[in-house]
């Protein structure tokens, strides 16, 4: 092989994935270690990397303590009610107490915050969300990132993460390769902080040919945050949550400045109100505990997000589709008109350019909405992500083992997409957990946990042998074949991904069956899935690019294979409109009050599930009722 | 929605090659200028058309569902601190211009340095403050939430 090893050595922290989450822990990494040798690396270039890569229009976490809006419990008992009661009450409380200060930074090193005019505080679009001009969000983090790191390394596509060859279940860095130069890169760290992100594209996407690239969520969104922590033997947790947004068809727009802030609202192909209907039977489903349309117009308590998910995929299964957002009474105000283009332009710009391909005028029609295809990730509204330890203030003795954010492997940690449990974090939150989980790991590093670490060369060639490996098999059998991509002896890492897709869409629960599935499906989708990752012992790659998507692909496939495993596990149906589980349709407390826990054996491929325990933050009043 | 780059314009640079968080826009090894080599993992984020230095760079709805005839285009300036955007619809009866800041700051001046910051004491780092806190919560004397200070628990158990 031509390619050059490359050794970073004596790493004290590295950062693996430079969005929100790995831009906020480089950065506070720093302040907690003077003088730690602090790298980056990160997959794309991290000027534009990430989710926030094309910006955003607004920050959607942020308690206002300030402007004295919310407080972190208030924030703790939203996500908790839009999840359906399955999260991480303590890492959430500890990411909103944070958040803030996080904000408050954003805007002093110039992140264009919008202000009420009358009140001074920040303009809120809804009481969670502030508006911002975001569109160079990202460059601004990835300066202050920049700052702080001793070296960014752009374009490595990290693989693996090392482990000490001296103690069992301890990280020793990363390994990766250039995906310009093809070399590969060794990362000797004590400690890695995973910023890597969810995953888009493991459920096959509505659209066909071109646009499957407009997902909802980053196409380079690979799942490596889940790839390179189960490879590692983390557990990992609520990897069934997946999210479906319902959306501006086609386009995948944002609807939140829209509903919130626009005042929009939603009706069916006849112009009807739609979502109340269909709320008693589902209350039956559910349980008035998390359905209780009096209950939430009294106190304002929202309406779980997959629960208006079901309403608006039953209505359009009833045959009165499609669903319509209402512009036509808000864009008369051309200042609201105004906002509803900047918010696309700022966040998905795809959303505009489709509106003025089809030469729809919000002013004079309302557009169509959609429920997307499934996505598994842990900073938006959902929470999967590794089982990770909590602030020793906050947390019980079951979410807690020694630093903050770090995950079942001793010296890994992780933020935003990475940590399991904590939706509702959305940009400032995953900045604010990178900063948390780099203070953690500081403190891991001094206090003497990262000593001895010791990486075996035989380790070192065997990933670097894995890693080239689909472009030594290209090279083997592609001349087998006059020409194309149909070979006997290997799949493209495109058609893998197509496999990858149909199958989860199928047997999962995607888009075209109505996100149904069942324990039959599942299993027939585990043994497809089997197939598939033996496939991907002779994936081919016919360039470093190619060897880029192949890497994606296997993080996709690790991703997708807990996925289903955890929904196999959670024998209810918890988020009706996220998911069905045929064979148990309803949500199920008795049993099910629980989070779920799972851990892939990195010998045996073998799964382990298990329970874990839900805890409440419960305030004095409460505990007196 | 898929980009493409203008022939007569591109002159080979390399900046979009070096932005695109996707890793598509690659140089045509005969031609020397840019190209998308794939398509369907474009995310229309618009990273490579603002950072083009020669205008050469633009989007064609993606061919599945956005007909053709249309333009969003983009103008990006940091030193400004502004970005302005031109949407003409198909049909030609849209037809905005539409510019908003980018930061408020001269570009990259107002990210301090971390490691010239004072040391934090051993209690700092024992407790849960992060950087700037407790001030930068809520920018006065207020200090960090806790479970106590909030008159809150952890209970285990399916009520709340």
């Amino acid at each position: 092989m031509a390619y050059k090893t490359i050794v970073e050595d004596n790493i004290d922290i590295l950062v693996a994935g430079a969005g929100l989450g790995g831009t906020g822990a480089a950065f506070e990494a720093r302040y907690w270690g003077k003088d730690k040798k602090i790298v980056i690396a990160e997959k794309a270039n991290i000027d534009r990397s990430g989710a926030v890569a094309q910006g955003l229009y607004a920050i959607n976490c942020y308690m206002g303590t300030r402007f004295g809006e919310n407080n972190p419990e208030d924030h703790v008992r939203y996500a908790r009610i839009d999840l359906m009661g399955m999260v991480r009450e303590d890492l959430l409380f500890d990411m909103a107490r944070h958040v803030d200060s996080t904000v408050h930074q954003f805007e002093e090193w110039g992140l264009p915050i919008m202000r009420d005019p009358k009140t001074g505080a920040y303009q809120r679009e809804g009481r969670w969300q502030i508006m911002i001009h975001g569109e160079s969000y990202k460059p601004i983090v990835a300066e202050a990132a920049k700052k702080s790191a001793d070296k960014v390394f752009n374009r490595i596509c990290v693989t693996h993460l090392l482990m000490d060859d001296a103690k069992e279940n301890r990280v020793a860095g990363a390994v990766g390769f250039n995906v310009r130069t093809g070399n590969y890169h060794v990362f000797k760290a004590k400690a890695v902080i995973v910023g890597a992100g969810g995953a888009s594209n493991i459920f096959r996407p509505r659209s066909v040919g071109e646009g499957a690239g407009r997902v909802w969520y980053a196409p380079w969104s690979s799942g490596s945050a889940y790839g390179l922590l189960i490879q590692a033997g983390a557990k990992m947790t609520q990897m069934e949550n997946r999210i479906v947004l319902a959306r501006f068809k086609d386009g995948y727009g944002p609807v939140g400045a829209y509903f919130l802030h626009l005042k929009t609202y939603t009706q069916n192909a006849y112009g009807e109100e739609y979502e109340s209907k269909w709320f008693p039977e589902l209350q039956k489903m559910v349980g008035k505990e998390y359905l209780d349309p009096e209950a939430s117009h009294l106190t304002h308590r929202p309406i779980p997000t997959c629960l208006r998910n079901h309403a608006l995929i039953n209505e359009v299964n009833a045959g009165r589709g499609p669903i319509h957002m209402v512009t036509m009474e808000a864009f008369q105000d051309p200042h609201l008109e105004e906002i509803g283009w900047h918010n696309f332009l700022g966040m998905t710009v795809g959303q505009a350019v489709l509106w003025a391909a089809t030469d729809v005028n919000p002013k004079y029609e309302n557009p169509e909405l959609t429920t997307s295809e499934p996505y598994v990730m842990g900073s938006h509204a959902t929470g999967s992500g590794a089982w990770c330890s909590g602030p020793e203030d906050v947390s019980p003795p079951e979410y807690f083992w020694g630093y903050n954010r770090m995950t079942t492997v001793e010296g890994l940690f992780g933020a935003g997409d990475a940590v399991g449990g904590t939706p509702h974090a959305f940009s400032s939150g995953s900045f604010t957990e990178g900063r948390l989980a780099a203070k953690a790991a500081c403190k891991y590093i001094d206090d003497g946990k990262a000593e001895g670490i010791r990486v075996s060369q035989e380790q070192l060639d065997r990933r670097k042998a894995e890693i080239y490996k689909p472009m030594e098999h290209y090279k083997v059998f592609r001349n087998e074949i006059v020409a194309g991509d149909v070979n006997p002896n290997y799949i493209n890492p495109r058609q893998g991904l197509d496999r990858l897709q149909k199958l989860m869409d199928e047997y999962g629960g995607g888009a075209t069956v109505n996100y149904m599935t069942n324990d039959k499906l599942l299993h027939i989708g585990l043994k497809k899935l089997k197939t598939l990752e033996e496939d991907l012992d002779k994936i081919g790659a016919k360039d470093i690019h190619e060897l880029l998507r192949a890497w994606e692909l296997k993080h996709r496939v690790l991703t997708s294979e807990s996925v289903l495993q955890h929904t196999l596990f959670r024998k209810e149906t918890r988020w009706p409109g996220y998911y069905y589980r045929g064979d148990a349709m309803k949500l199920d407390d008795k049993n099910w009050h629980v989070l779920t826990v799972s851990r892939r054996n990195p010998e045996t491929g073998e799964y382990t599930m298990e329970k874990a325990p839900l805890y409440h933050l419960v305030s004095e009043q409460e505990e007196a009722a | 929605m898929p980009t493409f780059v203008y022939m007569t314009r591109c002159d080979g640079c390399g900046h979009c090659v070096d932005i695109c968080p996707s890793d598509i826009m690659h140089i045509d090894p005969t031609l020397r200028r840019a190209y998308n080599i794939e398509p369907n993992m474009c995310w229309e984020c618009y990273s490579c058309v603002k950072a083009c230095p020669m205008n050469a760079i633009d989007v064609r709805g993606y061919a599945d569902f956005a007909p053709l005839g249309h333009s969003v285009r983009v103008q990006r300036d940091e030193e400004k601190g502004v970005i302005a955007w031109r949407i003409k619809s198909r049909n030609g009866e849209t037809d905005l211009n539409l510019l908003a800041p980018i930061t408020t700051k001269p570009w990259g001046t107002a990210i301090p340095q971390l490691k010239n910051e004072a040391e934090p004491t051993q209690e700092v780092r024992d407790s849960q403050l992060l950087f700037n806190e407790p001030k930068y919560i809520r920018m006065d004397d207020g200090d960090i939430h806790t479970l106590e200070s909030a008159g809150l628990r952890m209970k285990s158990g399916v009520y709340y």
